[in-house]
């Protein structure tokens, strides 16, 4: 067996995979990727199913040594620089650790979590069918609280498959699609069309748990208290004080506000990566077009290995890429409309 | 053919779930609802649903849009719905014990203040309680608790508390609850018990189900000491009284 170890890690990193289904109804909190996509994409570089153990870093730098052997990771999700040894390592892409090297991984520039998954993926002991960290339940595996630096993970000895880099959609901007409820009743027409005309931004003090929103305050009819009642991924609750909160996946199972909104699936993850203080707005779709979405975000998800290329070609792709930018258009790391990803139109 | 039963509100939460709401309010009618469709589902389960979250009014239903679609699922829920459903379950009952005041309820004597009688009384009546889990949610085995006597209604505290003991004891505005890790609370906290609703590795994970019937009985602080230790290792410690 070989090792990786956490070296370095800041704030916020944590080992999360697809989340822990099934307890809600005691009230245990599901966990798991904030960008489901991301992980996915990790995983799927270094043959693991998609929702696979793997690390989520935070906003901050990171750094991993391989030890007593060779590990084939990769990384994908917010963009950052990244090398090994001064050899710089594409986001979307695998590469191989040799025993005694260090991968660096620097701020994420634009977005929030980039996911670092391990070939054999994490190994530890599930409860309730996942290694996902939920700090405030004490629940999770290898490590039930996040990474810190010292913390090692026992991993499979890298195997010689070539590295490989994935091939993501062109990356879309454009509004959070929301569809409204199940509480927008406890809201008029002039404070709903509030919520969807108004430029939002995602508040510093937002967490795993939910993104706090600064905007215009949303009134609601009938005041803020409501018999609690149950949460998903993406519930747009509006508490007293009218500024919105999005629950991200360490919500409690149910909550006492009234839900105004509630992002479509295809864009918890992109919601997540918009960082704190990048402004957004909101648009209104709905049920059927949402599910629509929701079934292409599926179908975007199986389709991953074959969107698998030989990293040989990455040069092309980097040419791509500067093509691109000559014709216009804004392939920016620092703009982070530019990286999201979603589902194919 | 028996008489329908007025249809639940289908509120859309996103593309994969939905709230099968039957009352906006408390009410134990609506909440016996609720555990029943419930139970019918978990007996004959609608192909594309992943998970049920039954509370006081709604059951949310969680979906997958793959397999499913809102309408489609909408009219065979209502079709359940509608009909008279059999009682979710034979009504078990737990005895859970309460060691109340002092530095396990430190709210006992001011809620006793507030509603101008002593602290005893205060225990009387929250012991005289015939209380059933209308849900549990927000954190691991916190159960809420519909049945409190009336008399102890009165609104949570201004500011919540960022942390409240695991156990704790507590009611908050017509609500009672049970809760059973240390987590922020806008509560009032009259006691706390030794018994773990929630506690990974022991069997069963979790005590309570909604529906259950709680009654809770005062015991010293030697007590719960002795009986933490018991909990900590495995034990129940609540008494189980079946029908």
């Amino acid at each position: 067996m070989s090792r990786l170890v956490v070296a370095s890690i800041g704030p916020a990193s944590s080992v999360q995979d697809g989340g822990r289904h099934g307890a809600q109804r005691y009230g245990l909190t599901v966990s798991g990727a904030m960008d489901q996509l991301a992980l996915a994409a990790a995983n799927t570089l270094v043959g693991n199913e998609p929702f696979a153990a793997a690390v989520e870093i935070g906003p901050f730098g990171a750094t991993f040594a391989a030890r007593d052997g060779a590990v084939r990771v990769a990384i994908s999700g917010a963009p950052r620089p990244a090398d090994i040894a001064g050899r710089p390592v594409a986001m979307d892409s695998s590469v191989t650790l040799k025993d005694g090297e260090t991968l660096t991984l620097g701020f994420a520039r634009g977005g929030a979590f980039t996911y670092l998954a391990i070939e054999g993926a994490i190994k530890g002991e599930p409860v309730f069918g996942s290694l996902a960290v939920n700090a405030r339940a004490g629940l999770g595996s290898p490590y039930p609280r996040p990474l810190q630096a010292g913390d090692e993970f026992s991993v499979d000895a890298a195997s010689a498959t070539p590295e490989l880099r994935i091939e993501l959609p062109k990356p879309v901007s454009g509004p959070i699609r929301v569809v409204l409820g199940p509480q927008d009743d406890e809201f008029d027409d002039a404070n709903k069309a509030l919520f969807l005309d108004s430029e939002w931004k995602v508040s510093a003090t937002s967490d795993r748990m939910g993104y706090r929103l600064e905007g215009p305050a949303i009134k609601h009819l009938h005041g803020h208290n409501i018999v609690s009642d149950g949460t998903v991924n993406g519930s747009i609750q509006v508490p007293g004080n009218g500024a919105p909160i999005v629950l991200m996946m360490d919500r409690g199972t149910s909550g006492g506000y009234p839900k105004i909104a509630t992002v479509i699936t295809a864009d918890v993850g992109r919601l997540a990566q918009t960082s704190a203080g990048t402004a957004f707005r909101f648009r209104a779709v709905t049920i059927a077009e949402a599910q629509d979405e929701a079934r292409k975000f599926q179908q975007l998800i199986r389709s991953l290995p074959d969107r698998l290329r030989s990293s040989d070609t990455v040069e092309l792709n980097i040419e791509a890429l500067s093509d691109a930018n000559v014709a216009g258009y804004a392939v920016s790391a620092m703009d982070a409309g530019t990286w999201q990803v979603a589902a194919e139109p | 053919m028996a008489a329908k039963l007025p249809p639940p509100r289908l509120l859309p939460s996103g593309d994969s779930a939905v709230t099968v709401e039957f009352r906006r309010t408390i009410d134990d009618a609506a909440n016996e609802r609720v555990l029943a469709l419930d139970k019918a589902l978990a007996a004959s389960p609608i192909a594309g649903i992943s998970e049920t979250i039954p509370t006081y009014r709604s059951l949310l239903v969680h979906y997958d849009p793959g397999k499913i679609g809102f309408e489609a699922l909408g009219e065979k829920i209502l079709a359940i719905a509608c009909r008279p459903l059999p009682p979710a379950s034979k009504t078990r009952r737990w005895r859970i014990p309460v060691a109340y005041g002092g530095e396990h309820g430190i709210d006992l004597e001011d809620v006793a203040k507030a509603l101008n009688t002593t602290p005893d009384d205060i225990v009387a009546r929250h012991v005289g309680g015939d209380y059933r889990v209308a849900m549990i949610g927000f954190t691991p085995g916190w159960s809420y608790l519909s049945g409190l006597d009336k008399s102890l209604h009165m609104s949570r505290r201004q500011s919540p508390r960022l942390l409240t003991p695991a156990g704790t004891i507590s009611i908050g505005g017509i609500q009672a609850g049970i809760q059973c890790l240390a987590a922020p609370s806008g509560w009032h906290l009259l006691g706390r018990t030794p018994v773990r609703t929630y506690q990974l590795h022991r069997n069963p994970t979790f005590l309570t189900e909604p529906g259950d019937r709680v009654t809770f009985f005062a015991i010293d602080h030697k007590t719960f000491e002795e009986q933490d230790r018991a909990a900590e290792a495995g034990e129940i410690i609540a008494e189980r009284v079946d029908p």
